[in-house]
């Protein structure tokens, strides 16, 4: 399983960082921190089952639809 | 056989259907919804889809569940429910059987009942509504918005951006007054002032003047707005008739218990705009909460909580959820976390950093408690300030 977030399409809301802080984190300035990554789409690495619920609630709460799981 | 039927094909409804259809219940999903779309999303109708003109499909909700998993109607409305019996009455005379509902209707626009043309006054909730709109806004100079809560402070900063004339009117003295109170009202206003969106407060509307379209907008005290189109964002009332009969408390949305079950059934709940529950974090009073992200956790919970009940027999924890929501005006992102709106007392009102005119946190605290915080600017903060509110909450609520 990824996570792929569009990063065009984030506004940096933040709200995916309570869902799955393991996953999403925001940087000093206050976006999220895959900006320092990536510049489009941010791709994950192979991530832990155990992580699906969080990351689908990720995606379910975040308001500009920018998280997509993938496998 | 009879499944469980969401009606109302919106976020609550739509978060309802994906968390049931993932929670291994397989007694099966309807969706239903009187809007001729699939969900989609509400927000972006005062901010993106008008300033950059997007389509449907940039708005469209994605579904979590398995394709197929959830049956989708849409076009159609529940017209009545007998809940003793089980039995859903829809608007193209079908009935549908269930063994578990939720109530996801959400609300409808306020209109004023005042003299008014035919056309150039609009509402702004669906699709439709902002269809309608761009369609009304060729050949304005001057836009006048009735109400000054989020939605009319959104649209004043969405239609200046795009060089409209906007006078907003409405009968409080700072805009935002209830959600925010007096002093980052009157800061929010100073910048919109600024951007030069007109305000017309502490005055009541008594009629659109004009033809068959505005001309002006005149109120109570006599002074007058000119406005070829007028947009009306005065509240909104909650779209329950289908519930009636049931002995149900339909007051003021779906009164719920705080497991979001109406009727004292568990087989029932609400969620989204149109569930009136108590949220036990902050006391036992049963509130409507209109934000968007209550709408996908009210969605999600009722969704397991009914999936777990008629699986395995089990009742779920009360729903105690951390309120946020957020709202763009200009460049300015407002956030907030808790219930502001509980504080009215100016003086349980204070600045926690920064300062009303730049960029700020403001605290609202109900004794010692910090109830809710809101801030304007700082996204590196949100995180502290939402944990504040929530170890605020729990060392100071003693459970009802
Ligand atoms: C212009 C606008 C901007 C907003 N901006 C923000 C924001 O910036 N931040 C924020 O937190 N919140 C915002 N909101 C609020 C947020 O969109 C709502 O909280 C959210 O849409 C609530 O979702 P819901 O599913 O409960 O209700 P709704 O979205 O109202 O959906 C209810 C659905 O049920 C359907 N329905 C009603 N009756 C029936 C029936 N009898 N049978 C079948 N279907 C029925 C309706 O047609 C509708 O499709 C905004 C709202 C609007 C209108
Ligand atoms: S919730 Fe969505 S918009 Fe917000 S930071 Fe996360 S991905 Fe970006």
């Amino acid at each position: 399983m990824k996570v792929i977030v569009d990063l065009n399409k984030c506004n940096d809301h933040g709200q995916c960082v309570y869902s799955a802080p393991e996953v999403f984190s925001l940087n000093g300035r206050g976006e999220l921190s895959f900006r320092d990554e990536a510049k489009d789409l941010y791709v994950s690495d192979e991530l832990d089952e155990s992580l699906r619920d969080a990351l689908e609630e990720a995606a379910d709460i975040c308001p500009m639809q920018a998280i997509e799981i993938e496998g | 056989m009879s499944g469980v039927v969401v009606v109302g094909a919106s976020l609550a409804g739509l978060r309802a259907a994906d968390a049931l259809a993932r929670s291994g219940y397989s007694g099966g999903v309807t969706l239903i919804g009187d809007e001729p779309h699939q969900p989609y999303n509400r927000p972006p109708l005062s901010k993106e889809a008008l300033l950059e003109e997007q389509e449907f499909d940039a708005i469209r909700l994605r579904s979590s569940a398995k394709p197929g998993a959830v049956s989708l109607l849409t076009g159609v409305g529940a017209v009545s429910a007998d809940l003793g019996r089980g039995l859903l009455f829809l608007s193209d005379g079908r009935e549908l059987a269930f063994e578990g509902l939720v109530a996801a209707t959400g609300l409808r626009p306020r209109a004023l009942g005042i003299p008014k043309p035919s056309g150039g006054v609009v509402v702004l909730r669906t699709y439709e509504d902002l269809l309608r709109l761009r369609a009304e806004l060729a050949g304005v100079r001057d836009v006048a918005i009735i109400g000054a809560g989020f939605i009319g402070c959104e649209l004043a900063a969405s239609l200046t951006q795009l060089g409209y004339r906007v006078s907003v009117i409405a009968p409080e003295d700072v805009p935002m007054l209830r959600p925010l109170g007096e002093e980052l009202g009157g800061a929010l206003m100073r910048h919109h002032l600024q951007a030069g969106v007109g305000f017309g407060l502490s005055r009541l509307p008594v009629a659109v003047e004009g033809g068959e379209r505005p001309e002006r907008v005149v109120c109570n005290d006599g002074s007058s707005f000119d406005a070829q189109l007028v947009i009306e964002a005065v509240g909104s009332s909650a779209n329950v008739e289908w519930l009636e009969g049931n002995g149900l408390d339909l007051s003021d949305g779906v009164l719920c218990d705080e497991r979001l079950r109406f009727g004292g059934d568990g087989r029932f709940l609400a969620a989204g705009d149109v569930a009136r529950f108590p949220n036990l974090a902050f006391d036992s009073i049963p509130r409507r909460v209109e934000h968007w992200e209550m709408a996908v956790d009210t969605g999600r919970y009722a969704g397991k909580a009914l999936g777990r009940l008629l699986t395995s027999g089990e009742e779920s924890p009360a729903f105690t959820p951390m309120p946020a929501f957020w709202s763009d005006q200009f460049e300015l992102r407002i956030q907030s976390f808790g219930m502001p709106g509980l504080v009215t007392d100016p003086g349980q009102i204070r600045v926690l950093e920064g300062d009303l005119d730049g960029e700020v946190v403001v605290g609202y605290h109900r004794e010692d408690t910090l109830v809710g915080v809101v801030l304007v600017g700082f996204p590196q903060n949100h995180m502290k300030y939402r944990t504040a509110v929530s170890e605020s909450l729990a060392a100071g609520v003693a459970p009802a």
